[in-house]
């Protein structure tokens, strides 16, 4: 019994959704069959900004099969009433509505929403629409929108504003060692594999159940509830497989909305699908551009960090990320200033997009860093420990942990990095010229309060559930290693529910705090479980735990309980729960991370830290780059599955690449549309693009951080990467490039 | 996508007949034309399914050249032993495009006839004259990055975004069709056009003619050829310049000589002036730039493809050098030869 090895928290498990998705058992909000369902498909806007003046439907609607066409002339009179509500994000300004009134605020807005008893005659009859516009004066250019740059008054909640400390526009002026330096992130697309899609099930009781694309499902309930008048028991979300998001899921899509109205003005089920060229019609990351001014003493310890940047909303809401922060809190510099502003253009309202803020800050920040080292002669990853802070700079307060020393030393030692030749353009390989590039990373360890149940059934079975979802990141997978790890339970014998806004209580999944709060709830719910069968155990004859008082005296293993002091006595939780007569034992509880959480969260800062070292090769005549390898360091607290763990660092690490190299959605100024609007013209790394990544994760015991220790990995990939692979790039041909991405027309230039 | 009839004829008289009407596409691999579909940029009243008819097979013609079927896929086009071994310049370029997957899809007669992949063209919102004649050139002004250098006019600046293409014109290939009125054979020059003032012209072929075969001449260029593409990842992306390269070198000097440029033009790009000056001469740098330069001369930019002419003329000179070391590009090692 004792040999039997225990899955729990640090094994690495496969993905315990896997066979479902490559059987194509798993089901994805579009492919939800209901019976009685229309198929809507959404009309875009023309033009980038007016009105709309008349709408001709009489071609769609001698579509055989179409059934209305709805727009904001005829749509549902009692959606949209209540002005004021926000979705979960709480973005100040007034969120889109779609087919709210005849105000046209971006290309390829729905304007227009076609019904049919087929998609095929709803997709015919949507070309057939005759739309004549008022069109007006818009801008999608974000250098030309910088003229109308501002600090909103009101923040967003999650902005954390920059704090000044010491004076550092003196101390850089008088500073010996200065840089100067504009950078700049182009506008990206989230583009997830799986479109944003909604299928609305219509029960016709005044009750719905919606399968959507979200991160959120109970967001989108409460958002469906009180902006379309629905009471919210009677609103139901699934979202029990997600194609990935990035982010785009946070908040409810339009395609969420089209579905809701015209389900309502039809009292019936509907389906809206999102084309891949429509999917560039919502979320984005904002484009940024950034100065930095550091300076720093004759040996290079900094003296002054200053960053002013300016990211892109929309002129509807006042989105907002944390861009200036990361390098002021990051290194140990005494002075150091931030500014931030924003600026509107004719677009959708930008969003977040994995590890929003630090991605374009912390990269763009690092580009800089790499410049300042070879300004004061320092090796780069030299110069950052020369400048390496214990303490939150930024914010005076010590971190519940910091291994990033350590990501340094083991990244740089399984990287080679003391072999790097200091000078650039002083490696080379046949024709390439070889560079060799570092950067940090740096994100938050967020937790959210969250609730779990479980439910352990008298065979054995034991089911843990969360309204959490499973956005592609393995929170299925991670769930029942926590479960299996509390209650001693092999895999194989517990099954996760997530996706479900009738599941317990869990915030919107992001930030990376998912399996940190999820994990946690599912532990404190099991822990429970487990204090029952305690008190069962007692019941069976001979009491062969007699003496165990609490969980503390217990061990789970193999489906037992087992006395610590005498592992020879032990009772099997099916024997205990038969022996009390319990067919089942369930429990709830809610993981908040308590009163000395909440005080300890302002008196330290949470963080994750990496250290990403980068070779490139450069064809330098021909502007040809390959990332030929990447370490990535991780010091991201307790891992509880090393294997999905080490996934999302490879896919963060190739959305880096494609940050640095690829991803670039292109505007026409005239028509103030985005173009590249499809996967062939949009580009994102191939697979022979990504050659070698090596992950390492740190040890980071921190108890402190969140209940099990967990920081989270979703996000902490990406940021830093694309300066990595930037300041190789400099290395190899001492081009330093400020605009990402580094295409080949700026190689060549 | 709009309502149109299905039909898949099993021989090509009937083939032909139904693909007279004016309103008819022709649907091989599907990889383009259903694409185009769904994005109301085509709207055939009738699809003519061509997958039935007897077009697959690669054979010998008299006089040591090659027929290839216009059903052959892409795929086993490349993968043919016989292709391998005497045209490897055409194998290279047809595996430097797309994806396998798409490869195993589509069929050479597709791959002739794709259609550009300029951005104006594929959104029925914006204006295009190769769309919709008279509407004006979106891409004129607007985001090009991806347009011509060479040949554009100012009804249209796209370009012909084949890598097969490109290798068929270093080879002259000569392309037979079947149309209403019987068959001919067009030189492959001929078979791509500039856009002219007729930019809705992707080429010579007349209202209802089919491609039913390649025909390979015997001069494959199998000892000194290159196929090299340069584009914004390094696999999956259409070109933005890509130089073909067949080139026979005796005694040390270049005896014949072909190069042809993708990405750059309306057509695979071609100056047999610039090949013509090099013949007879020992390769060396300068000559390939001054090739270059021949080939190149004209060229103009739009703004965002502005680098494309500094590209293309280091891609030139590169592939030139290929060509004449006998060191091809590979199209698996992604470092540049
Ligand atoms: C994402 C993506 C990436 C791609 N990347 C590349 C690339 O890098 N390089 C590259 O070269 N190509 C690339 N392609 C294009 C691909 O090569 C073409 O789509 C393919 O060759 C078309 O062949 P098909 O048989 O599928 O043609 P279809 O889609 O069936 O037809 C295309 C057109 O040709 C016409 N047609 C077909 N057969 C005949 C015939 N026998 N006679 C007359 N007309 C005919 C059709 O009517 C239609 O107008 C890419 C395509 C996609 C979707
Ligand atoms: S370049 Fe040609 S295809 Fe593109 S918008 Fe202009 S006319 Fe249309």
């Amino acid at each position: 019994m004792d040999t039997v090895m225990k899955v729990g928290i640090g094994t690495p498990l496969s993905r315990v959704d896997g066979l479902e998705k490559v059987t194509g058992r798993a089901k994805y909000a579009a492919e939800y069959e209901v019976p009685d369902m229309l198929h809507g498909v959404a009309v875009p806007s023309a033009i980038a900004r007016g009105r709309i003046a008349a709408i001709d439907d009489r071609a769609a609607r001698q579509v055989p099969g179409v059934v209305e066409v709805l727009t904001h002339e005829n749509r549902p009179r009692e959606a949209w009433l209540d002005r004021s509500w926000k979705d979960e994000l709480k973005i100040p300004g007034e969120p889109f509505r779609a087919l709210g009134d005849d105000r046209v605020l971006f290309a390829g807005q729905p304007v227009a929403l076609v019904l049919a008893e087929s998609f095929e005659a709803a997709r015919h009859a949507a070309s057939l629409l005759d739309i004549r516009y008022e069109e007006e004066a818009h801008n999608i250019d974000f250098q030309v929108s910088l003229a109308e740059k501002f600090e909103p008054s009101k923040k967003r909640s999650s902005f954390h504003p920059p704090k000044n400390r010491g004076d550092a526009e003196a101390a850089f002026a008088e500073a010996p060692l200065k840089l100067e330096g504009e950078y700049h992130l182009a506008t990206e697309h989230h583009n997830p594999m799986e479109m944003h899609a909604t299928t609305l099930h219509w029960h016709g009781d005044g009750k719905i159940t919606v399968y959507d694309k979200t991160q959120g499902p109970q967001g989108v309930q409460a958002y469906l509830a009180s902006a379309f008048g629905f009471s919210k028991s009677d609103v139901r979300v699934v979202n029990a497989y997600v194609g990935g998001a990035f982010g785009s899921g946070l908040r409810p899509q339009w395609q969420v909305q089209l579905a809701t109205l015209a389900a309502k003005h039809m009292q019936r089920s509907v389906r809206v699908v999102m084309t891949r060229q429509q999917m560039f019609t919502h979320v984005h990351r904002p484009e940024c551009r950034m100065s930095v001014r550091l300076g720093a003493d004759v040996e290079g310890r900094l003296t002054s960090v200053i960053c002013d940047a300016t990211t892109s909303t929309s002129r509807f809401e006042d989105n907002m990320e944390d861009i200036v922060i990361w390098g002021m809190m990051n290194y140990a510099s005494p002075n150091a200033a931030g500014s931030y502003s924003i600026a509107p253009r004719d677009t959708y309202t930008s969003a977040d997009m994995r590890a929003p803020g630090a991605a374009t800050g912390m990269t763009l920040f690092e580009i800089a860093m790499d410049e300042m080292a070879y300004k004061a002669g320092v090796d780069p990853l030299e110069f950052r420990l020369l400048n390496y802070s214990e303490v939150d700079a930024m914010n005076g307060t010590p971190f519940t942990s910091k291994a990033l020393r350590e990501a340094y030393r083991e990244g740089a030692a399984r990287f080679g990095w003391d072999r790097r030749s200091p000078e650039p353009r002083s490696m080379r390989e046949g024709r390439e010229l070889v560079g060799w590039g570092v950067a940090t990373g740096m994100w938050d360890a967020m937790f959210s309060k969250t609730s779990a149940s479980a439910k352990l059934s008298a065979n054995g079975h034991l089911e843990v559930a969360c309204a959490t979802s499973d956005i592609g990141t393995g929170t299925y997978t991670v769930l029942t290693l926590v479960a299996a790890d509390t209650l001693g339970l092999p895999p194989e014998q517990i099954t996760a529910r997530l996706g479900d806004s009738s599941l317990p209580t869990a915030p919107v999944e992001g930030g990376s705090w998912a399996a940190a709060s999820s994990g946690a709830a599912v532990q404190l719910a099991c822990q429970s479980v487990a204090k029952k069968l305690l008190r069962a155990a007692d019941k069976v004859e001979g009491r062969p735990l007699n003496g165990a008082h609490s969980l503390d005296d217990v061990v789970f293993e193999g489906g037992r309980m087992l006395l610590k002091s005498d592992p020879t006595r032990s009772v099997g939780i099916v024997q205990a729960m038969q022996a009390a007569e319990l067919p089942v034992i369930e429990e709830e509880e809610t993981a908040s991370g308590g009163i000395s959480g909440m005080v300890s969260q302002m008196l330290k800062s949470r963080n994750t830290h990496s250290a990403i070292f980068c070779e490139v090769r450069v064809d330098e005549e021909l502007g040809q780059v390959r990332v030929t390898r990447i370490v990535n360091a991780v010091a991201a607290g307790r891992i509880i599955n090393p294997k999905t763990a080490r996934s999302q660092i490879l896919g963060g690490v190739v959305m880096g690449m494609g940050m640095a190299l690829h991803e670039e959605t292109l505007a026409d100024r005239k028509l103030g549309r985005w173009m590249n609007h499809n996967l062939a013209e949009y580009h994102v790394p191939a697979h022979a693009d990504v050659e070698q990544i090596d992950v390492i994760f740190v040890d980071e015991p921190d108890p402190e951080v969140t209940p099990l220790g967990v920081k989270g990995v979703g996000e902490i990939g990406i940021i830093g990467t694309a300066a990595a692979i930037a300041n190789a790039i400099f290395h190899a041909t001492g081009k330093r490039i400020r605009s990402l991405p580094i295409t080949i027309d700026k190689l060549i230039d | 996508m709009n309502p149109f009839v299905y039909a898949r004829p099993d021989a090509l008289p009937e083939a032909v007949r139904l693909g007279a009407t004016g309103r008819a596409a022709f649907l091989a691999g599907g990889t383009n034309l259903v694409d185009l579909m769904k994005e109301n940029v085509a709207r055939p009243a009738e699809v003519v399914d061509i997958n039935r008819l007897a077009l697959r097979d690669i054979v010998e013609i008299d006089g040591g050249g090659l027929r290839i079927g216009a059903l052959v896929t892409n795929a086993d086009t490349a993968y043919d032993e016989r292709v391998r071994r005497r045209y490897p310049l055409l194998c290279s370029a047809i595996l430097a495009g797309a994806s396998p997957q798409l490869r195993n899809a589509a069929t050479n007669g597709g791959n002739l006839n794709q259609r550009t992949r300029c951005y104006y063209f594929y959104d029925v919102q914006t204006p295009c004259n190769k769309r919709e004649p008279g509407q004006g050139c979106g891409a004129i002004g607007g985001a090009n990055r991806i347009h011509a250098i060479l040949g554009a006019s100012p009804q249209c600046i796209a370009t012909h975004p084949s890598d097969m293409c490109v290798a068929l014109a270093a080879l002259e290939a000569v392309v037979r069709v079947t149309g209403p009125q019987g068959e001919r054979t067009i030189p492959f020059e001929d078979y791509h056009r500039l856009p002219g003032n007729e930019p809705w012209k992707d080429n010579t072929l007349a209202p209802g003619e089919l491609v039913t075969a390649i025909d390979l001449p015997p001069e494959g260029f199998a000892a000194h050829h290159t196929y090299l593409k340069l584009r914004d990842r390094l696999s999956y992306a259409f070109a933005l310049v890509s130089v073909a390269v067949g080139m026979r070198v005796e005694e040390g000097r270049v005896a014949d000589l072909r190069i042809a440029l993708g990405g750059v033009a309306h057509k695979p790009w071609r100056r047999p002036q610039a090949e013509a000056a090099m013949r007879g001469q020992a390769p060396s740098r300068e000559l390939f730039e001054a090739a270059a330069q021949g080939l190149l001369e004209g060229a103009m930019g739009q703004g965002d493809n502005d680098f494309k002419i500094p590209l293309a003329r280091r891609a030139i000179v590169r592939a030139l050098s290929q060509a004449a070391a006998g060191t091809p590009q590979s199209q698996t090692d992604k470092r540049i030869a």
